[in-house]
């Protein structure tokens, strides 16, 4: 793997994880529980494409193939998705969405205070006004952790049952390939197994507060850095890609 | 009357730059204060319209009403003489 190779597919996958993320939340516009939920989780949406803009533009340069940030985003196959496989599960209910949300902030909250230390200053830029995005989703959905847990004895079981079927997709955010150990003698990647620790002391630390029991460890989902993925990737790049693939450099 | 689902009430005010006054804008949905502040930032800051945000439970506001209007405000319509008008402005003052 040369060096352009790792580090293309290295900002691919920090834009892979926000475009998808943020298109998952994007499902929410219309149908939150409340208006101002509603708000709240398509804000979050935003902030996500706004950053895999970025990424994706960051991306397209380094492949150096003259291609944009939207050719990544809509004209890839899902075997070259590399975003991980917890940011493309369905919505499922609210509590679903806090508990996915809560998992993937502290982990980009960590991820993100270090790599805006990065040796590489675009990556560096990014990550850190990504964080400041990434502090207001934590603590978003850290509270909603709180309130569902303390809530009714049905608002803690749904995001207890939400936690316990999240967990196997946790340990994937930490896997590290060919890139990564390529990347990080330069300074330019984070050693992620350096943040296991962290994200688990950040995600016991509002679990704890809410009530909510710290699932274990057991089998531990993987795939994504090879672009393997779960059955749910293909409808989301379904509808996400359609109009590119139906009308392909179609304009507005 | 169908029950409101849609949590408590609060009053959001919103200072649009540090050391001005906090303005009403409008009112949020929340359960608690801290969903409050968050409802009102994601509402009414996100085109950069905020440095600081005040919420107030709505419940904790009193209004005069319109029948009262006259008794309140009318009384003040010929007394000019309480604008500061009459006084010569010192120098280089903008603001009184």
């Amino acid at each position: 793997m040369t060096q352009q190779e790792a580090l293309f597919k290295y900002v691919l996958r920090l834009g892979d994880n926000a475009l998808i993320q943020g298109h998952r939340l994007s499902e929410w516009c219309s149908k939150g529980p409340i208006l101002e939920e509603d708000l709240a989780l398509t804000n979050i949406a935003l902030d996500n494409i706004g950053l895999a803009q970025a990424l994706l533009k960051y991306a397209a340069e380094i492949e150096g193939l003259g291609k944009t940030e939207d050719d990544l985003a809509y004209k890839r196959p899902e075997r070259q998705f590399y975003n991980n496989q917890i940011t493309e599960l369905p919505i499922g209910n609210f509590a679903f969405t806090i508990a996915k949300q809560l998992l993937i902030s502290s982990f980009e909250f960590h991820l993100y205070t270090a790599l805006s230390q990065s040796s590489d200053e675009t990556i560096a830029g990014i990550a850190a006004k990504g964080l400041k995005e990434v502090r207001y989703h934590f603590v978003h959905s850290r509270d909603w952790c709180y309130r569902l847990g303390e809530g009714t004895e049905l608002s803690h079981d749904k995001l207890q049952q939400a936690f316990n079927e999240l967990w196997m997709y946790t340990g994937e955010l930490f896997e590290m390939g060919e890139e990564d150990n390529l990347l990080i003698s330069q300074g330019i990647a984070v050693n992620l197994q350096g943040l296991l620790t962290k994200w688990k002391e950040t995600v016991s630390t509002v679990l704890t507060e809410a009530t909510i029991d710290i699932p274990a460890d057991g089998f531990m989902q993987t795939g994504s850095r090879n672009g393997i993925h779960t059955e749910h990737l293909g409808h989301l790049l379904a509808e996400m890609q359609y109009l590119q693939r139906a009308y392909p450099d179609a304009k507005w | 009357m169908a029950t409101d689902t849609q949590l408590d009430l609060w009053e959001v005010f919103i200072q649009s730059k540090s050391g001005g006054h906090h303005t009403h804008v409008g009112s949020v949905h929340a359960s608690d204060k801290q969903m409050a502040l968050q409802n009102a930032r994601d509402i009414y800051t996100r085109r950069k319209e905020g440095t600081s945000i005040w919420v107030v439970p709505s419940i904790y506001f009193t209004a005069s009403t319109t029948e009262d209007a006259d008794m309140l405000f009318d009384p003040s319509d010929d007394k000019l003489y309480r604008h500061p008008t009459f006084y010569e402005m010192p120098e280089g003052t903008k603001q009184i």
